[in-house]
């Protein structure tokens, strides 16, 4: 068992949970009531880390990473290190490849406010700001929270994106799900078995608590 | 325009065309009426500020809210209008001291909850404040809303059917406390319904509408006793409409040439003679002759036919006669059932009624919708006594 690679799995799934769904909230309010131009060109490239495949999505990342490209050369000048293997740059792609399960559930969240609720909210006199704080967010919670789980325990799981961003460094890079493919190559079973074990229950629980918020959400109407 | 009061005009062509003018003054109650999709909600959304129509102005207690032409258009937070939505659109995790609240940002925070308790009184909720909205009845949310839509002292108060959604029991009860609560509102108060009973019960003026037009305005009973046009009327219920010909103008009324008869009408020098003419008049405006006791009003229009249909409702009875016989040319009366039961009054029997002169109401001629003039019962099957349609 690869204590190390869990804790990092955590930090990582922990912290691209802290990014990620404030960012996703911002997006899923313009995308739930707001018309512009361009709309469904945004819900489809919101949509595209589904549908992509990882390696495909990490190759272009790489890419972007590189201290050759602007970002890289950017950040390199700023930090000193690169993107590309390193824990930040992990922490960049595992954001992109979990915007879809943090936008979705939260606009599922803030449509299922009813517009008279919000229309209500504005002739009592409430600023945007104050009724975001006020009724949005506490009638979308459930959505929000489901947004966090879901990209936890996707961002644990996360493979291939992460092996053609991070590679598989010890404490910077090799998450839990890294490891079990290098303990199962190196036919470790019992490491690689006791890893995946873990994964499942956290995945189950995860997901479990994912369907009870729902359930308990109906529930109340 | 007058202080307190309440001015719309809006214009456009789409996507919901509208074209409404109308004012309402401080402490007045007006009914907007109108079939479903005539506009009426998009009407009140738009003094509220959460439509913006393309064109326009709205005017409230002396201030500019919406005028297109100068590009001024405030936001809903700006225009202190209480609006009580259809389904009440309370704030469901939210008690209702704290959907009240929710209102009173305008007070210190050590006020508000004072204030909240004092407006569920004023609405009979005192003991129920600490309910979430799924916990009350339809008619305690109802009230729940009018105290919200109160909280922030609006300058209008804006009511989208508001008792469209509790039963008719609650629905009078509720509609007798809105009357007695209009009298301590010195702001004008729009309702919006398609009730035409309830407007006249509850409101002082009431707007037609049709299409997002205003037809017509005016007291309503006004409106439903003398529609401007048979659009109109067909709008507000008025049934028994017919085609004319003005015949001639007298000193004090004007005769009118219909199937064979003469009838005299208030006089109406606004039609020439020989012109084409809809003429109508209301139920309660014929009145039946009775068959023991002649009298001298009988000599006013008096009219012949066969009973084609009794339906009792309630305390009165809805009549539909044949007049002279003819199946497609019927006349609608109500009377009470204590007067039909004396008259012997059934399906099939034979039936005289006076038009009252003053009862009927001309209008500019327009070709009648023969299933107006027809409307009523199939003519299959012999007349008989139906049961009440209620």
């Amino acid at each position: 068992m690869d204590w190390s690679a869990l804790l990092l799995s955590i930090k990582l799934a922990v912290a691209t949970a802290l990014l990620l769904v404030p960012l996703a909230i911002a997006v899923a309010h313009a995308l739930a009531w707001r018309r512009f131009p361009g709309k469904a060109a945004v819900e489809a490239v919101v949509a595209l880390p589904l549908v992509l495949p990882p390696t495909v999505l990490g190759y272009y990342l790489l890419a972007t990473f590189a201290p050759t490209s602007s970002l890289g050369h950017l950040y390199q000048g700023i930090t000193g290190s690169t993107l590309a293997f390193s824990f930040a740059g992990l922490l960049v792609a595992s954001v992109i490849a979990n915007i879809p399960f943090a936008v979705q559930p939260v606009q599922r969240g803030l449509e299922s406010i009813a517009p008279e609720v919000r229309e209500a909210a504005w002739l009592c006199g409430m600023s945007p700001w104050r009724v975001f704080w006020k009724i949005e967010l506490p009638l979308a919670w459930p959505g929000i929270l489901t947004a966090a789980v879901l990209v936890f325990a996707h961002t644990l799981g996360e493979f291939g994106v992460v092996l053609m961003v991070g590679g598989n460094i010890p404490g910077e890079t090799r998450t839990i799900a890294i490891a079990i493919y290098d303990r199962a190559q190196a036919l470790d079973d019992r490491a690689a078995g006791a890893m995946s074990a873990t994964l499942l229950l956290l995945a189950f629980a995860s997901i479990g608590f994912v369907y009870w918020l729902d359930r308990a959400r109906r529930r109340r109407g | 325009m007058a202080e307190n009061s309440l001015s719309v005009r809006l214009t456009q062509s789409g996507p919901i065309p509208l074209a409404a003018e109308f004012s309402c003054a401080a402490g007045e109650m007006l009914a907007l009426v109108g079939p479903s999709g005539s506009g009426k909600t998009t009407i009140l959304r738009a003094i509220a500020g959460v439509y913006r129509p393309r064109a326009g102005d709205i005017r409230c207690n002396g201030e500019v809210w919406l005028d297109r032409a100068a590009g001024i258009d405030l936001p809903p937070q700006a225009r202190h209008a209480g609006l009580v939505f259809q389904n009440y659109a309370l704030f469901p995790h939210l008690d209702a001291v704290r959907n009240i609240e929710a209102a009173l940002g305008h007070l210190a925070p050590g006020a508000r909850r004072a204030r909240a308790l004092e407006l569920l009184d004023r609405v009979h909720l005192t003991g129920l404040e600490h309910r979430l909205p799924r916990e009350l009845s339809g008619g305690q949310q109802q009230r729940v809303a009018l105290a919200r839509a109160l909280a922030r002292d609006p300058k209008v108060l804006l009511l989208d059917e508001p008792f469209s959604a509790v039963d008719q029991v609650t629905r009078r009860r509720l509609q007798r406390e809105l009357a007695q609560l209009r009298r301590q509102l010195a702001i004008p108060i729009v309702l919006v319904t398609h009730d035409l009973e309830e407007a006249g019960f509850l409101a002082d003026r009431m707007v037609v509408l049709q299409r997002g037009e205003t037809l017509q305005s005016g007291p309503p009973f006004d409106v439903m006793a003398r529609p401007r046009t048979l659009q109109v009327a067909r709008l507000v219920d008025f049934r028994n409409l017919f085609h004319g010909e003005i015949v001639a103008h007298e000193a004090d009324h004007t005769r009118l040439a219909w199937r064979g008869y003469t009838l005299e009408a208030p006089l109406s020098p606004q039609y020439g003679i020989g012109s084409r003419v809809c003429w109508g008049i209301l139920p309660a405006h014929c009145i039946v002759h009775r068959r023991d006791r002649p009298s001298h009003g009988e000599r006013e229009n008096p009219i012949a036919g066969t009973i084609g249909e009794f339906l009792p409702f309630g305390e009165n009875a809805s009549v539909s006669m044949w007049i002279d016989g003819d199946r497609d040319l019927e006349l609608t009366l109500s009377l009470p059932l204590h007067v039909a039961r004396r008259n012997g009054l059934a399906a099939g029997s034979e039936l005289r009624v006076t038009l009252l002169r003053e009862g009927i109401h001309l209008m500019p001629w327009e070709p009648l919708d023969r299933s107006i003039e027809r409307s009523g019962p199939s003519r299959a099957g012999l007349p008989r006594e139906t049961t009440p349609r209620v």
